[in-house]
């Protein structure tokens, strides 16, 4: 029955989903209102059903309805309730479904905090919103049915895949959603922009929030990726350039643009063609990376498992979506008035600089993730594009944008003199080259990556507090007046700083654990004891422990350095049953310092286990600059001025007012 | 128009043909070269109980062409391909072998006694690791086995009957012409 209610209210979500699409494009060219405010009502109306599909679904896993073909697949009377709830969106069907209903939410919240946007701008917003969860729902219905009924039923399901029976993986595909999706809305006003033919700062405005809060929500989506896979697959890396990392990273690195070009239309009223066309193509990279993952075109660690039905659909989709809107942009985007020229010393220069550098990043790690396909296609041949092609293609585009990255917030709008700036930022340079000099003295034998590394951790560092400073005038005056001058400096000003400061961190993490790792790889006994990075560890042994819906041999590690007490660390190879699978439990012991991290592997029969000790310095400062990058983001995003709800009644009566000429704008 | 403009529309049309082509004619699970027309690895299998005989290496050089089908009580794709092996068998197509992966005695025995038996041999791989000789990375998948015991080709995932006319059935006709 459960199941039945929700493909009936998802049928339901698809038809609200075409008159959405259709009406309010329809009010929006003849000025009518009654069918523009139809885009409210049918994103709210949209929003109900698919919520009310997904509770249904969730439903079904959590009382293991096991006449449902997707709980069969992909769920377990005995797994732990946190992974049947996660099993809803832990497989394709359900994956889909989470997509579509963040979709509805976000067209909802167009709907409910867009009262101020002009009614024709707002219905178009919706109507492409719209027509994108008609295409998603279509898809779902006619080839991904979650609802599927199987008869007889099974006694018990299949299981989830026992790599996705993790707290960090149960999160990662909601936020990496809500950052796709988040771009879905920037996309919207992209094409509602060149079918209206007008871009201004207000557009921008009411672009940027949207793109801020989709790219944090990537941020932490992908730093929770990454972190499942530096604990769960046991080999201690974090980022494999795996075409489902690359999936994900390619819509940051465009929304990353995005974020800093809008600026520039806001602020400066130009870049708007490029600012346009970056939407369309952050979002046709979130699509083209549910493609990539979902077709079985790539094969890739993290597949699901993947049809060709399925991929015929997504292509003729991406065609028309992407297709369509470059097309638009192609006719449309000619007709747009340009703003004035600027001179390249000028916070707007540097912000071109930041596009192209992340625009060719993201060229680049789009054609190494193509390239396979495409020489396969035309010769015939398999390769896989590795982390060599990528290191040394990504290396040389981030390093320039790391020193631009300092310099930017210094510039002043429209014209700057560079020696001011460079004689501003001697304490940074300065830091940079101290630094970088005492690690090479103090650490003989440093590669020089590493110390260029470090080097720009201290100036993006050291940078941006010093800009910062300036901006409240630290030191150069009163406290009282500095303090006065920090709470009214505007909050997206301070989030930049916390933002910048975050990359900083995230380097200073990739650097150091790259550079300063050391590692045990070897057979252990009970009482043996190895040094790694100054801590001994020592090996008690491993017995068998049986867990909820696995067995698992589990070692014991005391780690100590010196006569500190030490920690005790306890790794597992786990052995699921419900389907029959191996996983490696890492057991890492973080510190702001260093992680230990200890992987136990086979018995040799002999006494003995393998096993793999690694020291890590600073690797949890990836993720907590990432962390710090998403709070900057966050903080940005309260910042009044896009406080899009926060206006009273008062003004939306007057844009209400406005809108008839707004319609023909 | 201004040219420049059209670059991106062109630069993604570009890219879908060639996905559109990768989707239909390219497969990224093909079989590593390296098993093809090799000879199957060496192996020795207990029959799941009750469905002897059992399965090894030499029993695979039969002097027709065979299938090796990899399967299991737990695999719900394997329901999917199974009434087709059974078919397979009712009209005498090609003899099936059957690699029980990573299971139960019990539960393949209680899996074949419910649902059929299309094997005319089968063999209990209960710890996987014929399945890592073979390179098994899923079930169920089936390996076309030449006359003389070699690997001809792979087919991952359930085998439907147009998997089979295009894949399957043209090396049954080489050999037997």
């Amino acid at each position: 029955m459960v199941a039945e209610i929700g493909q009936f209210v998802l049928i339901l979500a698809l038809v609200t989903g075409c008159f959405q699409g259709a009406l309010p494009l329809i009010g929006a060219a003849r000025g009518s209102r009654p069918l523009m405010r139809f885009g409210d009502n049918a994103a709210f109306v949209q929003f109900a059903a698919i919520s009310g599909a997904f509770a249904c679904l969730t439903i079904g896993y959590v009382t293991s309805d096991f006449s449902i073909l997707n709980v069969v697949n992909n769920s377990h009377s005995l797994k732990p309730m946190l992974y049947k709830i996660s099993g809803v969106w832990g497989n394709h069907e359900g994956s889909l479904l989470l997509w579509s209903w963040i979709l509805a939410l976000f067209g909802m919240a167009v709907a409910f905090f867009g009262r101020n946007l002009p009614d024709s701008l707002k219905a178009r917003v919706l109507a492409i919103q719209g027509l994108i969860g008609v295409g998603f729902l279509t898809f779902i219905l006619f080839t991904s049915n979650p609802f599927e009924r199987i008869s007889p039923a099974p006694l018990d399901g299949n299981g989830l895949n026992p790599l996705l029976q993790d707290p960090g993986l149960a999160f990662h595909p909601p936020f990496l959603y809500l950052g796709y999706v988040g771009l879905s809305i920037t996309f919207s006003f992209a094409i509602a922009a060149l079918i209206e033919g007008r871009v201004d700062p207000a557009w921008a405005r009411w672009v940027r929030p949207w793109t801020l809060a989709a790219w944090g929500f990537l941020t932490i989506g992908i730093a929770l990726g990454s972190w499942w896979a530096y604990y769960e697959l046991g080999w201690g890396g974090w980022w494999f350039w795996d075409p489902v990392e690359n999936a994900s990273f390619m819509p940051w690195l465009a929304a990353t643009a995005l974020l800093h070009s809008a600026i520039v239309v806001e602020k400066r009223d130009a870049l708007k063609n490029w600012t346009i066309l970056l939407a369309i193509i952050a979002f046709s990279l979130s699509l083209l990376g549910t493609f990539l993952v979902r077709s079985g075109v790539l094969n890739s660690v993290h597949a699901f498992a993947s049809d060709p039905a399925r991929g015929v659909f997504i292509l003729i989709f991406l065609i028309f979506v992407i297709g369509g809107s470059l097309l638009l942009y192609g006719i449309r985007a000619p007709k747009m008035k340009g703003g004035g020229l600027f001179a390249p010393i000028s916070r707007e220069g540097s912000l071109v600089l930041n596009n192209l550098l992340l625009s060719t990043i993201t060229a680049t790690v789009l054609l190494g993730t193509l390239y396979p396909i495409f020489l396969d296609a035309f010769t015939g041949a398999k390769v896989s594009v590795g982390p060599p092609y990528f290191n040394a293609t990504f290396l040389p585009f981030a390093i320039p944008l790391v020193v631009a990255m300092a310099f930017g917030p210094f510039l002043a709008w429209k014209r700057d003199d560079l020696a001011g700036i460079i004689s501003r930022l001697k304490f940074a340079l300065f830091a940079a080259l101290a630094f970088s000099g005492f690690l090479w003295w103090w650490q003989t034998g440093t590669p020089v990556m590493a110390l260029l590394g470090m080097g720009l951790f201290a100036w993006l560092l050291v940078g941006s507090v010093l800009e910062w400073a300036e901006r409240i005038k630290l030191f150069r005056g009163p406290f009282a007046n500095s303090w006065k001058r920090m709470m009214q400096l505007p909050r997206s000003a301070h989030g930049m700083t916390v933002a910048h400061i975050g990359v900083a961190l995230v380097i200073l993490g990739i650097t150091a654990s790259e550079a300063w790792q050391s590692e045990h790889l070897g057979v252990m006994r009970p009482g043996e004891t190895v040094t790694v990075g100054g801590y001994d560890f020592r090996f008690d042994g491993a017995e068998a422990i049986t867990g909820p819906n696995y067995d698992a041999v589990q070692g014991t590690f005391l780690a100590y350095k010196g006569d500190n007490k030490g920690v005790y660390l306890y790794p597992e190879q786990r052995r699921y049953t419900d389907p029959p699978m191996e996983t490696t439990e890492a057991a890492i012991r973080p510190m702001l310092s260093a992680d230990l991290y200890t992987v136990i592997g086979e018995a040799d029969g002999d006494g003995g286990y393998a096993v793999r000790i690694y020291h890590k310095p600073f690797i949890s400062w990836i993720w907590i600059g990432a962390f710090v990058m998403f709070a900057g983001g966050a903080l940005s995003l309260s910042d009044r001025r896009l406080r899009l709800g926060a206006p009273g009644r008062a003004k939306r009566a007057s844009a209400v007012s406005s809108a008839p000429s707004e319609a023909k704008g | 128009m201004k040219l420049k403009f059209l670059v991106p529309v062109l630069t993604f049309a570009a890219i879908a043909v060639v996905l559109w082509y990768a989707l239909f004619n390219l497969n990224p699970t093909e079989i590593p070269s390296e098993l093809v027309s090799k000879p199957a690895p060496e192996f020795a299998l207990e029959p799941v109980p009750g469905y002897g005989p059992g399965l090894a290496q030499a029993d695979l050089a039969t002097g027709k062409v065979t299938l090796l089908n990899v399967f299991a009580s737990w695999c719900v794709a394997c329901m999917a391909e199974h009434p087709f092996f059974m078919e397979l068998k009712k009209q005498n197509v090609v003899e099936i072998y059957g690699l029980n992966y990573k299971d139960k005695p019990d539960a393949a025995a209680q899996w074949l006694d419910r649902h059929g038996n299309p094997y005319a041999r089968t063999g209990m791989d209960l710890k996987g690791r014929v399945g890592i000789d073979f390179g098994v990375y899923g079930v169920p998948e089936t390996f076309v086995i030449s006359a003389d015991g070699k690997i001809l080709d792979k087919i991952i995932g359930p085998v439907s009957k147009d998997m089979f006319d295009m894949r399957i059935r043209p090396l049954l006709n080489e050999a037997g012409s």
